[in-house]
């Protein structure tokens, strides 16, 4: 599979190190529009917009395009992230994936079944990465930012968060940036039941390809991703600290609590399966998101909080 | 959307899939008609959106009027695990020779839907033992797949052909009409060898409904539910008093955990979506004031870039309007925070540093109240 880290930010000695080019689907709409400012003002390398109908025009300086052929032949990008709204996300990553694209970043919060499992499909066809679709996206502190994350919880450090959920990402990050705990990368996977990236495999993409403490992962109820993620860590042998959060303790069965993917149908998804099976591999589980760099400072072993 | 039963079958019979005889109907005068229409002995049947019905006497046989006119009303007053009685189906009795299971689900891990049969059905699925599981895609089901899976459950004959044509339509309803399961239990084999399905649960991706508008008519949505859709909130009613609000889904539900966690009791969930303005906070209040059960308002924005005086703005219209007269206790972080403070002061909106603090200020003030 491609490497997720060399697509995002490069080898150091490339001239484009940290400096990758992004282009913008749905650049002019309220929301594109505003986090191409906000991103563009972290450091991304935004090159190109997208929108149908307003080819040649521009926004903050950035160029807009008919088509994604057209902005991806126009600037060698390899990044996109699609701000349309869920009904056009199919055709916009599939243009997308056409065009070349290998890090898709799936803003869209919505989006049918059918249609993220169809864009997985193409994704594995063409070996492209898929974050998302309902995912806050990617930052890495300090260098820059492919989604809709404030910038002001994230600092730059070695501890890497994966999560399932939008504000909980800013809310731990935050309350680990204040315990001086700074992170490498944050990473939303997205809060529906199809995720692009699944949590294992965004666990293994970090593992793998971040210089890192120690790795904190924010899920909720819903499905059995947790479950498979202790299990992975209990089979791989993974050494460092993971710390984890559940979100839905108290919530009642069969009711979707916002997200999509957040639904418990009998004990599946259930956070007591989640927490039981985080117990056997020894990743504790905080009861509120301020919990968790307390529990980070223990298994690291040292008194980091200042 | 999760579909009752006799909407689900009304899908089975449009796809060609056998049901039993019967009739729906939601109050007892109609029942009656039906009943004549129908003839004893049948089974009434509650619709509701919930497992369990059987144990919890929601299903009943029916031998006669006198039968009737006693079971009818205790049926549609029935409660189970919170969930009310929505109509009532009366269906003919089947002369069952054995229960099988049947579902295609969307199996998250995989990410592909997947075929679970059994010929042990008829209990819940978590007791459905010696369970076939085949992965199928995006859901298309073959002839010679569906045939796979009937022989392995030990089926032949007639039977076994018609489990084939079952399993094929099962698999088109779930393309179709793009439901996250599609499950038949029990899927009975009869006394003259014929199957038929006596029970369906279908669950539609509520995210796909744009694209299902034959599908529209099977949705109930209460008048609030209604309107925090249209604001693109969303919106969980329990059965509390204190109301929790916030933007991002994780957050809301972390916030629910946290007050269950000191003794309080949320009146529902509903996060107004990622970002905060005036605008949303003000309508999520108006919304709220109009469950008459809540007595208070936990509100729980992470702030980031929207600046929490936008917010406090929004509390303070609301009081100004009469659309709010509840006590709010509310956490906001991000920018400002010092000056919404200052502009709070004096309303009934209190705010606080931490979530901690805010939950515990509203558990006080509810416990108060009694």
């Amino acid at each position: 599979m491609v490497d997720l880290f060399e697509i995002l930010i490069g080898k150091e000695g490339d001239k484009d190190y940290q400096k990758k080019p992004v282009i913008v689907q749905g650049i002019t709409g309220k929301f594109g529009a505003f986090h191409t400012q906000q991103m563009l003002a972290y450091g991304t390398n935004i090159v190109a917009g997208v929108t149908p109908g307003k080819g040649g025009q521009k926004l903050e300086g950035v160029p807009i395009y008919e088509t994604m052929n057209e902005a991806a032949s126009a600037t060698g990008a390899k990044i996109s992230i699609i701000f349309v709204p869920a009904k056009f996300f199919l055709s916009a990553a599939v243009d997308a994936l056409e065009a070349g694209v290998k890090l898709l970043i799936a803003i869209p919060e919505h989006v049918p079944i059918k249609d993220a499992l169809t864009v997985v499909e193409l994704a594995k066809k063409k070996d492209a990465i898929v974050i998302g679709p309902n995912t806050p996206g990617i930052i890495i502190p300090g260098i820059m930012k492919i989604g809709i994350m404030p910038a002001s919880p994230f600092k730059p450090g070695r501890i890497a968060v994966i999560s399932r959920s939008g504000t909980l990402m800013y809310e731990t990050s935050h309350n680990l940036s204040v315990a001086n705990f700074g992170q490498s990368i944050c990473l939303g996977i997205g809060g529906d039941p199809i995720n692009g990236t699944p949590l294992i495999q965004a666990f293994d993409i970090i593992r793998n390809g971040a210089n890192i403490d120690g790795i904190i992962v924010v899920g909720e109820i819903g499905g059995d991703a947790e479950e498979m993620l202790a299990q992975h860590i209990i089979d791989t042998k993974f050494d460092k600290p993971v710390v984890a959060y559940i979100a839905g303790r108290a919530a009642p069965k069969e009711k979707r609590m916002g997200h999509a993917g957040a639904i418990v149908y009998g004990n599946y998804g259930s956070a007591e399966s989640k927490v039981s099976m985080y117990a056997k591999a020894n990743v504790p589980v905080a009861k509120r998101p301020a919990e968790v760099s307390m529990l980070l400072a223990g298994k690291l072993g040292k008194g980091r909080i200042k | 959307m999760r579909l009752l039963e006799y909407q689900a079958k009304s899908l089975f019979a449009e796809y060609g899939i056998p049901i039993p005889k019967g009739i729906t109907s939601t109050d007892i005068e109609q029942g009656r008609k039906d009943a004549s229409v129908l003839g004893f002995p049948f089974v009434i049947k509650a619709q509701m959106a919930v497992g369990g019905r059987g144990k919890a006497g929601a299903i009943q046989k029916c031998q006669n009027a006198d039968e009737f006119e006693l079971k009818y009303p205790d049926i549609m007053q029935k409660v189970v695990k919170g969930e009310k009685t929505r109509a009532i189906l009366l269906e003919k009795m089947a002369d069952i020779k054995k229960e099988l299971y049947l579902s295609l689900f969307l199996n998250r891990g995989k990410r592909c839907f997947t075929i679970i049969a059994s010929a042990e059905g008829g209990v819940e699925i978590e007791s459905v033992k010696n369970q076939i599981i085949h992965e199928v895609g995006l859901g298309n089901v073959d002839a010679k797949t569906a045939e796979d899976v009937g022989k392995q459950m030990g089926l032949k004959d007639k039977p076994l052909t018609q489990f084939i044509d079952i399993l094929q339509k099962l698999a088109k309803i779930t393309i179709e009409k793009e439901a996250e399961l599609a499950e038949i239990n029990p899927l009975a084999i009869l006394g003259d060898e014929s199957v038929v399905a006596l029970d369906g649960k279908v669950i539609i991706d509520d995210n796909a409904m744009f694209r299902h508008d034959e599908l529209r008519k099977f949705q109930e949505i209460s008048e609030l539910e209604e309107r925090a859709e249209k604001s693109g909130f969303s919106l969980v009613e329990l059965d509390g008093n204190i109301a929790v609000v916030g933007n991002g889904a994780g957050l809301v539900m972390s916030t629910l955990d946290m007050l269950s966690d000191n003794g309080g009791k949320p009146a529902c969930f509903l996060d107004v979506g990622g970002g905060a303005t005036t605008e949303t906070v003000y309508e999520a209040l108006t919304l709220i004031s109009k469950m008459k059960k809540v007595k208070g308002i936990l509100v729980n924005l992470y702030g980031g870039i929207v600046k929490t005086t936008t917010v406090a703005t929004a509390f303070i219209k609301a009081y100004e309007d009469k659309v709010l007269d509840l006590p709010v206790f509310a956490r906001m972080s991000g920018a400002e925070a010092d000056k919404s403070k200052e502009m709070l002061k004096g309303s009934r909106t209190k705010m606080f540093d931490t979530i901690e603090e805010a939950i515990n200020a509203a558990v006080i003030e509810m416990n108060k109240n009694g």
